[in-house]
């Protein structure tokens, strides 16, 4: 697949980022599950967390697949730095910039996009996961305000975040027409964070809940139009997808570099166990399972370039990825026998990490329900 | 303050491989990278207009691909960029190349400094940068590894084999900058789009900037190659062992042996 100059230039200045500057930390704050906020601030000066959105709005404006290669590049040393970037993107910022007000955009975007702010978005409830519809969380109009109430959980950076926009029901009764977006600036009174969740990976990564108590925000604090709110979060999953595709596919880049390099180290009965078909055929199927993610996730980057919707691409994506990243990931600790098993070397964070790629922006079940639902319809 | 900062493009020297029968560089294969130094020349000419305004020409002689090593540094900050790229420029040593940069130099204006890489990885000379400033006739100062302006001068603080020293020189000057001078920034996601996007780099052929032919490429390099070869391994050194007064002993001896002492 071929990559413009400018997309070969990306890839090749954020993996020498990648390299120097994110990697050094990937081990530490796994082990810590301290926030890399030195790594987002770089990130933010190179342009990366604004990068393709237009220079009118503090943005880089580079393409989507361009996007896709950074969080790829990123994912393939450090996970966690991985889906902090694509989360900012594709849920904190992009949602403003397709469904934002001009002001929206000049209060909001320009910020999240230098990088200044970090975004966050708060979909997920404890009773709405992969039913995001059923959201229980409510906003009533009042006067010139909404008032928010109810909870959000495993929100990527809320605790974070400068901005986060959230969605909750404005009509009862309505199913989806009845839920509206909103954004609600940290330090708002009634909005608190609470719970910062303990995970399996991702451990650099803020996952964390948030509290809506009679929270009170401004009427123009409403993200695109009430009862829009559905609609939204579709359009930024479909989005975000992508994003979480380019993860899934650099976690299992990272693993298989670490297993090319480690197969050739080690050694037993008297060989590299590189010599050993049952590892080349390991090595074999990874590789070619990372290059169908790749051209799945590129495909459907394209797709969204040229203005088309690509729910079905999306999903494709990022269901084929996440499961490569797994099964891949599993390999590579195998490959790696018990030393893959143990926290010296990479493999295991790898491991870790790779599963939200099956659960976050949707299951893969539900990725299997939306793909068939576009073909069946 | 207007900077030209002359780069190379060079082969990342860390992924060359020395072919053991003809003791020459394999080269295929390996990735093209700026010269390591000379990001450390635009990064401290970055600093300066960020601080005191002006612009960052980047100047580069070499074949047509170079004009990757232009949009990198054009895509970490730099305002423009001059490829000297001309089949007559081909061969070049290190005193037709200076001489080259020098002219495309001259050609382009005024400046108030230059600013170069310490050396390139692939040839170790580090001429050039002083050759530049011997034919534009303006001091130089070598192994900065800390440079800043003050009124009309530079201040420079050179790093030496035994120590450091500070010197100023008055400006238009030239100088050279260590690894150690800054850390290099990496080229901006809006930087890169620039870079691909607007014609940032200009081509100039020999005649653009006025070079008498005989003293460019093959022709104008008086420099003549007689034989590369990698150097044998140095034998390994001697351990003394033993407690501290027979070490120094053996050492003494030692050494008035090889008429050290
Ligand atoms: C690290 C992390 C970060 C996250 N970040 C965010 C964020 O930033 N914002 C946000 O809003 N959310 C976020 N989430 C939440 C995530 O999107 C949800 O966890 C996910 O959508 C699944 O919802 P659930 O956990 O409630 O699982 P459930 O919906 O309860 O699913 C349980 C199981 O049932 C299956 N299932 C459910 N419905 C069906 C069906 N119709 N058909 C077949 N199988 C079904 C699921 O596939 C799954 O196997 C994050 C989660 C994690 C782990």
């Amino acid at each position: 697949m071929e990559l413009t100059p400018e997309q070969e230039m990306v890839r090749k200045s954020v993996r020498k980022f990648a390299l120097e500057v994110v990697e050094p930390r990937a081990k530490e704050i796994d082990e810590t599950c301290e926030f890399p906020w030195d790594t987002v601030k770089k990130m933010g000066e190179m342009g990366l967390m604004g990068i393709c959105f237009p220079p009118e709005y503090g943005g880089a404006g580079l393409d989507t697949v361009s996007y896709a290669i950074a969080v790829e590049e990123i994912s393939r040393v450090c996970g966690s730095t991985g889906i902090t970037l694509a989360a900012h993107v594709s849920l904190g910022a992009h949602p403003i910039f397709a469904f934002g007000t001009e002001e929206q955009k000049r209060k909001y975007l320009v910020p999240l996009a230098k990088g200044e702010w970090i975004g966050a978005f708060g979909l997920t409830e404890p009773n709405a996961g992969s039913d995001a519809a059923g959201t229980e969380t409510t906003a009533v109009k009042d006067g010139d305000s909404y008032v928010l109430n109810g909870t959000k959980i495993f929100i990527t950076s809320a605790s974070v975040a400068q901005v986060c926009i959230a969605t909750a029901v404005t009509e009862k009764g309505k199913g989806t027409r009845g839920i509206s977006a909103f954004l609600v600036e940290k330090g708002t009174p009634g909005f608190s964070v609470g719970t910062k969740e303990k995970k399996l990976g991702l451990h650099g990564a803020d996952t964390s809940e948030i509290v809506f108590e009679d929270c009170r925000i401004p009427k123009e604090n409403l993200l695109g139009r009430e009862g829009e709110g559905f609609h939204i979060f579709m359009n930024a999953l479909d989005g975000g997808r992508i994003s979480i595709g380019a993860m899934a596919l650099g976690i299992a880049q990272g693993a298989l570099d670490a297993c090319v390099k480690y197969s050739k180290e080690r050694k037993q009965f008297g060989r590299r166990i590189a010599d050993f078909q049952a590892v080349q055929w390991m090595i074999a199927d990874m590789a070619t399972e990372i290059a169908c993610s790749r051209h799945l996730v590129y495909h459907s980057a394209r797709l969204k370039d040229r203005g088309q919707r690509t729910t079905l691409e999306s999903a494709m994506c990022k269901l084929f990825a996440g499961e490569t990243a797994m099964r891949v990931t599993t390999k590579a600790i195998q490959i790696h026998g018990g030393y893959g098993y143990m926290r010296d070397y990479p493999v295991e964070r790898y491991f870790r990490d790779a599963k939200l790629t099956e659960i976050g922006e949707g299951t893969s079940e539900i990725q299997r329900l939306v793909i068939a639902r576009e073909l069946l319809r | 303050m207007r900077i030209i900062v002359p780069i190379k493009q060079v082969p990342n020297t860390n992924d060359v491989k020395i072919d053991p029968k003809t003791g020459t560089l394999i080269r295929e294969g390996v990735d093209s990278i700026v010269n390591p130094e000379d990001l450390n020349a635009i990064e401290a000419a970055l600093e300066l207009r960020e601080r005191l305004g002006g612009e960052v020409i980047a100047l580069s002689m070499g074949p047509p691909q170079a004009a990757d090593a232009l949009k990198e540094v054009v895509a970490m900050g730099a305002d423009e960029a001059y490829l000297l790229t001309d089949r007559a420029l081909a061969g070049a040593d290190t005193l037709a190349t200076a001489y080259c940069l020098s002219r495309a130099i001259t050609k382009l204006g005024d400046f108030d400094l230059i600013v170069c890489g310490r050396q390139a990885i692939d040839g170790d000379t580090a001429q050039v940068g002083p050759q530049m400033a011997e034919f534009l006739k303006v001091p130089q100062v070598t192994y900065a590894c800390k440079l800043d302006v003050v009124e009309d001068s530079v201040v420079v603080e050179r790093h030496l084999e035994d120590g450091f020293e500070t010197v100023k020189a008055r400006m238009p000057a030239l100088v050279t900058v260590m690894r150690e001078a800054n850390r290099p920034r990496y080229p901006s996601m809006a930087g890169i789009r620039r870079a691909c996007t607007e014609d940032v780099v200009h081509r100039w052929v020999a005649t653009d900037f006025d070079a008498e032919p005989w003293r460019i490429g093959f022709d104008g390099s008086p420099t003549w190659v007689k034989r590369t070869f990698t150097p044998p391994p140095k034998a390994p050194g001697k351990r003394l062992e033993g407690t501290p007064r027979d070490v120094a002993k053996d050492l003494l001896k030692t050494f008035t042996e090889k008429n050290l002492l």
